[in-house]
């Protein structure tokens, strides 16, 4: 089965994710972090799962709920945690970070890293990340994009639009679909009828099928199917992860019109517990050793506050020289 | 390369039309790059609506030459992709008037990705469009929208009104590495011009001083500059020496230019065809007026389209875009003689 390395740097990823989470929405509310901010709890999973199935040439795309995937593919490991510093240090808009405070958490980007970036338009990145898979094939490598998005985008034009032109010219792109039943406030079942939004694929004659978001070994698995799937130039695959956020909307949204049965359900479900009982089964680990990760990420997470806390705030004067010289 | 059109001293060129012109721009840089690639609707077995992609399906074959779906906002949003990493795409909508639809993936995509991404990312597009009235193809197919464009930080703008410029400027826009929107005019695809034979490009934010004189300065771009230099023609006739400026790309506008024109006829005439209402000769003329106000001897006069969509009765339409004696009537009025 899985080696417990392999289940280790799962549940790394995805209790890095929570933590991030976590901690920055206390920043938030202490005033260091303004703007907007989406939290990716309770999604860890599909994150975690689906960039462990990519190689390091290959290319994610992401959304305005979009640091569990820029933590994933930022490749947070045992022995590099700058993708974590550059992430803080961003989403408090500071020098250090990704973008040079240019972008913030809507806007986080590395494609140096293969991360094409964050979006705050839903939907936006669909198109974009569809194209990056069109390069691959004009230049006939065997590369892959993974484009997140989500049920609110997938009602958006682009989806089916980008959806069918990846169909007909054979695009090595998976379609990570995560469900996660609210297009911002709005539930699911009023939005559409057909709420197994794997299905569309299907009508595009796109091998399509839904998994449990929330289970990080069964999004891995999915994926790699997918993934070899591309390689194959057999794409492209949609992919439907089913999930459930752990709150409303993004950090100032109560999600008060989420029902509190449902949510207890998907909590009870929790992603990183669920990663966790991986390693400690699968995985044969003591819960001393799990203990210890957790502490180093935990101990890592506070060095990159300290480390974006120390970050200076960008140059206005050399900010305005760009604009001068663009 | 040289402000003027034709350099003084090169050899006799060849005399090709605007469409043909672009057509070998696209031939040349494809061959020099084959990171370049184009899609759009109908361009690969057509060749295009107006035959500006003709014979490069078969040069390039399909992967190269892309006929899309009608899915305006996902090709180009694909091109943007494609740009990112690492492709060199010229993405074409057929009308202007279409790129309502891509408005996202320009404006807030392809415009602004290098800045948020701290600089990292590039996004070497190019959007090939035409627009323009004077086809009787009424209001959805016959309009001047540059001004959508050039209001957008992180976009160039290039408006070719020659088969030199059109050729010269269309390979410059390959090879940047930001995003360039092309837009043709649809009148001047048949127009013929000298093109040389050897390789050549333009730069950017260079603009073509396309007739000397010292009365007064008239600015116009694309579809406009023809009917400029006949108004210019006529002026001449009755004793007036009008200089008229092409800037050839809006963004970066060559602002010097204008100026230095301005400072020499102390009068300028701004034409447009697009609607009156927050054009681009409106800022032009808030440019001139703030860093050459005390050489303006009369009011900046901007002659534009009327503030309405273009009708589809050719009477009407004439009525609703600038014509050669607006533009003579203008000029008139900057130095008094109306």
């Amino acid at each position: 089965m899985y080696t417990p390395s392999f289940l280790e740097q799962l549940y790394r990823t995805l209790y890095t994710i929570r933590v991030f989470e976590t901690r920055c929405i206390q920043l938030y509310r202490q005033g260091l972090i303004v703007g907007y901010f989406h939290p990716y709890l309770g999604e860890e999973a599909i994150a975690s799962g689906a960039c462990a199935a990519l190689r390091d040439d290959d290319y994610i795309i992401s959304t305005h709920r979009g640091h569990g995937h820029c933590i994933a593919r930022g490749g947070v490991g045992a022995n590099d945690y700058s993708p974590l510093r550059k992430m803080v240090a961003e989403v408090l808009g500071r020098e250090d970070g990704y973008c040079h405070g240019r972008g913030g958490s809507m806007h986080i980007a590395d494609v140096t890293r293969g991360n094409i970036g964050a979006n705050g338009i839903v939907g936006g990145g669909i198109p974009i990340g569809t194209g990056a898979a069109l390069g691959i094939r004009i230049r006939g490598s065997d590369q892959v994009v993974a484009v997140f998005f989500s049920d609110g985008a997938a009602n958006n034009g682009v989806f089916p639009e980008s959806l069918n032109m990846a169909a007909i010219w054979d695009l090595p792109v998976v379609f990570v679909l995560e469900n996660n039943q609210y297009a911002v406030a709005s539930p699911i079942e009023e939005m559409t009828r057909v709420p197994d939004l794997y299905e569309r694929g299907l009508a595009y004659g796109v091998p399509s099928s839904a998994v449990d978001g929330n289970d990080v070994l069964a999004v891995y698995q999915k994926m790699q199917e997918a993934v070899a799937t591309c390689r194959q130039g057999k794409g492209p695959v949609l992919i439907e992860a089913k999930t459930y956020r752990h709150g409303g909307h993004h950090v100032n949204d109560p999600g008060l019109y989420m029902p509190k049965d449902r949510l207890e359900h998907y909590k009870a479900r929790d992603p990183v517990g669920i990663g966790r009982k991986y390693l400690l089964e699968q995985g044969q680990q003591t819960e001393e050793a799990l203990r210890s990760i957790e502490q180093e990420v935990d101990r890592q997470m506070e060095e990159a506050i300290a480390f974006a806390t120390d970050s200076p705030h960008p140059s206005a004067e050399e900010f305005l020289e760009e604009v001068q010289r663009s | 390369m040289s402000a003027m059109a034709t350099p003084v001293s090169a050899p006799p060129a060849r005399v090709i039309m605007y469409r043909e012109a672009l057509n070998e721009a696209l031939r040349e840089e494809m061959i020099r790059d084959a990171r370049v690639f184009l899609i759009g609707g109908g361009i690969a077995q057509r060749g295009g609506s107006y035959k500006v992609t003709v014979g490069l399906l078969d040069q390039f074959g399909p992967k190269r030459v892309i006929d899309a779906p009608i899915s305006e906002s996902s090709f180009t949003g694909m091109g943007v992709g494609a740009a990112i990493t690492g492709m060199r795409p010229v993405v074409e909508i057929l009308f202007v008037d279409f790129t309502s639809l891509i408005m996202d993936q320009i404006v807030n995509q392809a415009a602004k990705y290098r800045f948020m991404s701290g600089g990292k990312g590039r996004v070497p597009l190019v959007l090939r469009t035409q627009g323009g009235s004077g086809g009787s193809l009424a209001a959805q197919h016959s309009q001047s929208l540059e001004a959508w464009f050039y209001h957008v930080p992180g976009l160039k703008l290039v408006m070719p009104s020659t088969p030199y410029d059109a050729k010269g400027l269309l390979k410059t826009a390959i090879r940047d590495d930001d995003p360039v929107i092309f837009i043709e005019h649809k009148l001047l695809y048949m127009e013929k011009g000298p093109v040389p034979e050897q390789e050549y490009t333009i730069d950017f934010g260079v603009g073509a001083i396309r007739r000397p004189g010292k009365d007064v300065t008239i600015v116009a771009w694309s579809g406009m500059v023809g009917r400029a230099l006949a108004a210019a023609a006529k002026l001449a006739e009755q004793g007036i020496d009008a200089e008229v400026i092409d800037p050839r790309t809006l963004v970066p506008l060559d602002k010097e230019m204008i100026l230095a024109s301005v400072r020499k006829t102390e009068r300028l005439v701004i034409v447009q065809e697009a609607v009156r209402r927050g054009g681009v000769a409106s800022d032009i003329a808030s440019l001139v007026q703030q860093e050459a106000f005390d050489y303006l001897d009369a009011p900046i006069a901007i002659v534009a389209g009327k503030n309405t969509p273009i009708p589809f009765n050719a009477h009407l339409e004439r009525a609703a875009v600038p014509q050669e004696g607006d533009i003579i009537a203008a000029a008139k009025r900057c130095l008094y003689l109306s």
